[in-house]
């Protein structure tokens, strides 16, 4: 069964975030590395959250990863499914889960990315049950 | 340096109205100034500190001086959300210890409902200049959801039920009953609450706090003049104030920030979790009273459904009385902002100025703790512990 789809606000592309949102526009999900510490974050900074370096790289991600939570917000017109997912390389986001059930939604499931076109902007990353 | 006994809550007030069609931001902000200062016994004139937090109109503390008339010689605008107030209560103590003023004033209003706001089904767009909006805006984060998907996440990882989380809504109503200004008076069951409409899985309607318009404020003052007044003085004991947020990346929605404020209020205060007799606990949503409690110390993580079920947060019969006002739940949350009426609650306690009914015996130490912004993105936690003399 799949879900009705809400109409999802474009995102604004800053100059921080513009290669993000040429991934997304490329169907690539992209996210950062800090190159000095080695860790990865998102969402993405030109300096890194945790040892403040300016060597962040961008790095394709997957696209896989497993709901870390989410909630299926009942009380509005078209109801939807907002989740943390987090990906196989490391970092957690916010997204949405869509083309899903979403009674059937579980924390844990294994999701892979989709790109959700949005309100005249980028599309946007959100995740399926894999 | 410790703010330990260096202040005292001289005065509190809250605003009886909880719908204010016929009045502004403005005139509710200076009828609760004017509220606490009778309270306290001291006069506008007294007034050299002014804090308050984005609720507050135009320049905040600018304009509001401003309207009110206020001389100052220190003012503080910390912008915590909903904790603001707690913070600020920490904050005058410090301002004071160091003889930055001698009358602090705390004002807190707001008027979402005359409104029409749409406050916890409606995503709030904070503006393409926040780096997080891009990001998460998109994706429809609303007030309830995001602390949903903090519920929803307890839930799988320690097993707490909807049962467990409803007692505490239970709690609220049970004092909410005894307050003749509380907005929702009606006592619940746990079936009430888990049969009420599911807003944002997994909580329910009755999961959720009150809309409310109003407001509170707080006047805190130094010992010399404290000794002199006639209201019961309240001791300011110590504080603690933290961020947490997304972490980069690294989410974990089990705990909140109360795990870094908690610590550091109880140590400077020189008291255990064991030794308070009352707390207030900023209940936006049930799921935010667990996590805070057990984040607090009042019962291990994990343990906090089982610690909060069967009445144990009911005056007169549980083990640890809250929000006996009936709280955010079912009481008043003014400006969408429970902080302050969390720091008033606690002084009527320690004042012995509580409803009978709700008053806690003995009730010497009592702590307030406020969460502001999300428990799923970015909160800010400010607990403070008072005491009586």
């Amino acid at each position: 069964m799949a879900s009705a789809q809400r109409t999802i606000p474009a995102p604004q592309p800053t100059p921080e975030t513009q290669a993000f949102w040429d991934g997304t526009a490329a169907g690539k999900l992209m996210y950062k590395v800090c190159t000095a510490c080695g860790q990865p974050h998102h969402y993405p900074r030109p300096l890194c959250p945790y040892c403040f370096s300016d060597r962040t790289e961008w790095r394709e991600a997957s696209g896989r990863g497993t709901i870390y939570s989410y909630s299926v917000m009942r009380r509005v017109p078209v109801p939807y499914a907002i989740a943390y997912v987090t990906l196989e390389e490391g970092p957690s986001m916010m997204t949405n889960i869509v083309d899903c059930d979403l009674d059937a939604l579980r924390v844990g499931q294994p999701v892979r990315v989709v790109f959700t076109p949005t309100d005249g902007g980028p599309p946007v990353p959100t995740f399926t049950p894999a | 340096m410790t703010i330990k006994g260096k202040a005292y809550i001289a005065g509190v007030y809250e605003h009886p109205t909880r719908k204010a069609d016929d009045k502004s931001l403005a005139q509710l902000h200076a009828e609760v100034a004017r509220g606490a200062l009778e309270d306290a016994g001291l006069t506008k004139a007294d007034v050299d500190g002014y804090f308050c937090a984005g609720d507050a109109p135009g320049l905040g503390a600018l304009s509001m001086a401003d309207y009110m008339g206020l001389k100052l010689r220190h003012m503080d605008t910390t912008e915590s959300g909903g904790s603001s107030y707690v913070i600020h209560v920490a904050h005058a103590a410090e301002a004071i210890a160091l003889g930055k003023c001698d009358v602090a004033l705390i004002t807190l209003a707001g008027r979402p409902r005359a409104e029409g706001m749409a406050t916890g089904t409606a995503p709030r767009n904070y503006g393409a200049g926040v780096p997080d909006v891009p990001f998460e805006f998109p994706y429809g984060p609303t007030v309830v959801n995001m602390y949903a998907m903090a519920a929803m996440r307890h839930m799988h990882q320690y097993g707490t039920t909807s049962q467990q989380l409803a007692w505490i809504k239970v709690a609220a109503s049970h004092h909410a009953q005894h307050n003749p200004q509380a907005l929702l008076r009606e006592v619940v069951t746990v079936d009430d609450v888990v049969n009420s409409p599911i807003i944002a899985d997994p909580l329910h309607r009755l999961d959720c706090c009150v809309i409310t318009d109003g407001g509170g404020a707080v006047v805190v003052v130094r010992p010399e003049i404290a000794k002199r007044l006639s209201r019961p003085p309240v001791k300011v004991l110590g504080a603690g104030e933290a961020p947490k947020h997304q972490m980069g990346g690294k989410i974990d929605l089990t705990y909140c920030g109360a795990v870094w404020s908690g610590p550091a209020a109880f140590a400077e205060a020189g008291v255990k979790p064991g030794d308070v007799k009352y707390v207030s606990i900023y209940d936006s949503f049930t799921i935010t009273v667990l996590i805070t409690l057990e984040d607090l110390g009042f019962c291990a993580k994990g343990q906090g459904g089982k610690f909060v079920a069967d009445g144990n947060l009911i005056a007169g019969t549980g083990r640890l009385p809250f929000n006996t006002d009936g709280g955010g739940l079912c009481n008043n949350h003014p400006a969408n902002r429970g902080g302050m009426t969390k720091v008033i609650e606690a002084v009527r306690q320690l004042r012995g100025e509580a409803h009978p009914a709700v008053q806690v015996k003995n009730c010497d130490v009592a702590l307030a703790h406020g969460t502001g912004g999300s428990l799923a993105t970015r909160h800010g936690s400010a607990t403070v512990i008072m005491g009586r003399e």
